[in-house]
C-alpha cells in the first residue's frame, strides 16, 4: 500500500499527468460531440457514441509510456530503486496506479461521450443502454484505456526513453497496423491479431441490430469475440510488463 | 561500516572497476579518491545496487545493499543533484522518497531544515541553484537518519561558501558515529575533508591509508638554499640528493632537514642567502601517483 501512495505522489506532483487526462476526455468527449451534432442518418446508436475513443486511447499510452520515461530522464528511477531495491515491487505498484487512472479516464470518457450524444443527437431513441452489447461499448472504453496503459508502461520500461516510447506506440497503433492490411495475400490475416485491431473490436464489435446502418463506422474484424478479443489484448499488455520487469530488474539502473 | 571484495565491473569491453577491495569504517569521513573515469561512481552504484558487479561483491552493514530492509533508514546518499524531476517541488520530491520507507513526514520538513530548504520547499526542484539542489540531495540523503553516507562529488560546481558548508556538515556526521564516504578528483579538497583516503585509478586500488601517512608519503619536503659558497656546501652534503635550481642558482635538497644543514653551513663558516623549507605539492603527488592511471589524458 506504501508503494501505491509514493507512485501516486509522484504521479500527481507533476502537471503533465493532468495535462494528459485532460486532453484524452477532451479529444474523446469532443469528437464524439461533432459526430453527434451532426447525426442525420436516423436515430444514434450507442456504438456512435464510442467511435472517437480511440484518440483518448493514444493519449492515455503517452501519460502511462511519460510515467516511466521521465523517470529515465530525471534519474528519480534510480532514486526509486535506491528506496526500494527489489526493483518489482515499485514497477507494480507503479503499473497499478497508472492502469487504475487510465481506466478510470475510460470511465469517464466514455460514459461522458455517451451522455453528450444524449444531449447532442437529434434522435436518441436507439442510445439507452439495454443490453449487455450496449454497457460493453460504453463501459468497454476503461476498460481498454487501462489495458492500453500497461501495454505503454511495459514499452517506456523497455525503451526508457519518451521520444522513442511515444514514437513506437503511435506509430505501431496508428500507421502499422493499417499499412499491416496491405500486404498482398497474408495482410488481412495479420491484421486481424494486431493488439489495437483486436482492441477496437472489443469496443465497437458485434453491435445490436437495430438504429445502426449497414456499415456505419470503422469496420471491425478479428477472429475472437468480443470478449476474447480484449482477453487477448490484455494478454500482449501483461506480457509486455512482465517482459520490462524482467529486463528492469536485471538491467544496470 | 561499507566492505567491498574483488568488487569488479565491466562495461562490454572497458573494465570500470578492477578487483577492488577496501573498508569504509564509521566515526571518520572516508575519501575516495581518484582521477575522473577512475571508476568513483560505478563504485557507488555499486555498494547501491544500481549497478550490478561483474565479480566480487560489496557489504553495507553485513548486508547487500538489496537486502537491506528499508534501505534509505541504512544508507543515505547523494550521487547526483540532477536525480530530481524538475517540475516537482522539493518537499514532493522527499515525501515520496519518505513515503516509500515508511518515514514520517515530519522528517521532510526536518530535513529541509537542516540544509536550510525550508524557504523554498515549496518551489519547484528544476529552478534551484546547483548549491540548492546539492542541499536537496543531501536532504534526501538524511531522511532516513541513515548510518552510512554516501556522496559523490559533493563539491562540484559549488562557490567556497558551499563547500566549507558541505565539509563541515560531512565532520558533523562522522563525529555523530556514522559512515561517511565521500568522493573526489581534488586531493587538495580530500586533505581537508576526510581523515583516511581510498585511492583509486583505473579501477584499481593504489592506496588505502589515512589522509596524514597519504600525504606524508606521497610528499617529499626539499629545501631551497642559496649561497656565494655553494660548491663547498655541495660538497658536504655528500650523499643528499641535491639538484641546481638553473633558474637563480639556488640548490633544492632532497632528504636533509633545513636545520642540519644550517647547521652544518655554520659549522664550516660558510653564508647562507636563503635557507627555505617547502612543502611538496598534495596536487603534485596526486598526479605522480596515478599518472600512470589516467583514464583520458590530454597530449600535448
Amino acid at each position: 500500500m506504501t508503494l501505491l501512495a509514493v507512485e501516486r505522489i509522484k504521479l500527481f506532483s507533476t502537471r503533465s499527468p493532468w495535462w494528459c487526462m485532460l486532453l484524452a476526455l477532451g479529444l474523446t468527449v469532443g469528437i464524439t460531440a461533432i459526430i453527434a451534432g451532426n447525426w442525420n442518418e436516423g436515430p444514434m446508436p450507442v456504438l456512435g457514441a464510442v467511435f472517437a475513443h480511440t484518440f483518448g486511447l493514444y493519449v492515455v499510452m503517452v501519460m502511462a509510456a511519460l510515467a516511466v520515461t521521465t523517470e529515465y530522464r530525471f534519474g528519480t528511477i534510480k532514486a526509486t530503486f535506491q528506496a526500494v531495491p527489489d526493483r518489482i515491487s515499485p514497477m507494480v505498484a507503479k503499473a497499478a496506479v497508472v492502469t487504475a487512472l487510465a481506466a478510470l479516464v475510460g470511465l469517464a470518457a466514455g460514459f461522458g461521450s455517451w451522455g453528450l450524444s444524449w444531449l447532442l443527437a437529434g434522435d436518441t431513441s436507439q442510445l439507452a443502454l439495454e443490453s449487455a452489447n450496449d454497457w460493453r461499448h460504453v463501459a468497454g472504453v476503461g476498460l481498454v484505456y487501462g489495458a492500453g496503459a500497461l501495454l505503454a508502461l511495459g514499452v517506456g520500461a523497455l525503451v526508457r526513453q519518451t521520444a522513442g516510447a511515444v514514437s513506437i506506440i503511435l506509430v505501431f497503433a496508428l500507421v502499422l497496423e493499417s499499412v499491416v492490411g496491405l500486404i498482398p495475400n497474408i495482410g488481412d490475416d495479420i491484421q486481424k491479431w494486431m493488439p489495437f485491431t483486436v482492441a477496437s473490436k472489443f469496443i465497437m464489435g458485434d453491435p445490436d441490430q437495430g438504429g445502426m446502418p449497414a456499415d456505419a463506422g470503422p469496420p471491425t474484424v478479428g477472429a475472437l469475440s468480443p470478449w476474447g478479443s480484449f482477453g487477448y489484448f490484455v494478454a500482449i499488455a501483461v506480457a509486455m510488463f512482465v517482459i520490462s520487469l524482467v529486463v528492469v530488474k536485471r538491467r544496470d539502473a | 561500516m561499507i566492505e567491498a571484495t574483488g568488487l569488479t565491473k565491466h562495461y562490454g569491453r572497458t573494465v570500470a572497476v578492477d578487483d577492488l577491495s577496501f573498508t569504509v569504517r564509521p566515526g571518520r569521513v572516508t575519501g575516495f579518491l581518484g582521477p575522473n573515469g577512475a571508476g568513483k561512481s560505478t563504485t557507488m552504484r555499486m555498494v547501491l545496487g544500481l549497478d550490478r558487479p561483474t565479480a566480487g561483491r560489496v557489504l553495507v552493514n553485513g548486508k547487500r545493499y538489496a537486502e537491506l530492509d528499508q534501505p534509505l533508514r541504512t544508507v543515505g546518499a547523494l550521487l547526483d543533484a540532477k536525480w530530481v524531476h524538475p517540475n516537482r517541488s522539493a518537499r514532493a520530491h522527499l515525501r515520496w522518497l519518505a513515503k516509500s520507507n515508511r518515514i514520517p513526514v515530519r522528517r521532510v520538513d526536518e530535513v529541509l531544515e537542516m540544509v536550510g530548504l525550508s524557504q523554498v520547499a515549496h518551489r519547484r526542484a528544476g529552478g534551484f541553484s546547483l548549491g540548492m539542489a546539492q542541499r536537496l540531495g543531501i536532504a534526501g540523503a538524511l531522511l532516513g537518519d541513515p548510518e552510512v553516507l554516501l556522496f559523490d562529488e559533493p563539491v562540484n560546481g559549488l562557490d567556497p561558501e558551499g563547500i566549507l558548508w558541505i565539509r563541515q556538515f560531512m565532520h558533523r556526521l562522522a563525529e555523530q558515529g556514522r559512515t561517511v564516504f565521500v568522493s573526489s578528483h581534488l586531493l587538495s579538497e580530500m586533505a581537508q575533508t576526510a581523515q583516511e583516503l581510498i585511492v583509486i585509478g583505473r579501477g584499481k586500488l593504489i592506496a588505502q591509508t589515512s589522509t596524514e601517512q597519504f600525504i606524508r608519503d606521497a610528499t617529499e619536503d626539499t629545501v631551497r638554499v642559496r649561497s656565494p659558497q655553494l660548491d663547498q656546501l655541495r660538497a658536504l652534503l655528500g650523499g643528499a640528493r641535491v639538484e641546481d635550481s638553473p633558474a637563480d642558482g639556488a640548490l633544492v635538497v632532497r632528504g636533509v632537514e633545513a636545520a642540519r644543514i644550517g647547521e652544518l653551513a655554520a659549522a664550516n663558516g660558510i653564508v647562507l642567502h636563503e635557507l627555505n623549507p617547502q612543502r611538496g605539492s598534495l596536487e603534485e603527488a596526486f598526479m605522480q601517483l596515478t599518472k600512470e592511471s589516467v583514464e583520458y589524458q590530454a597530449h600535448d
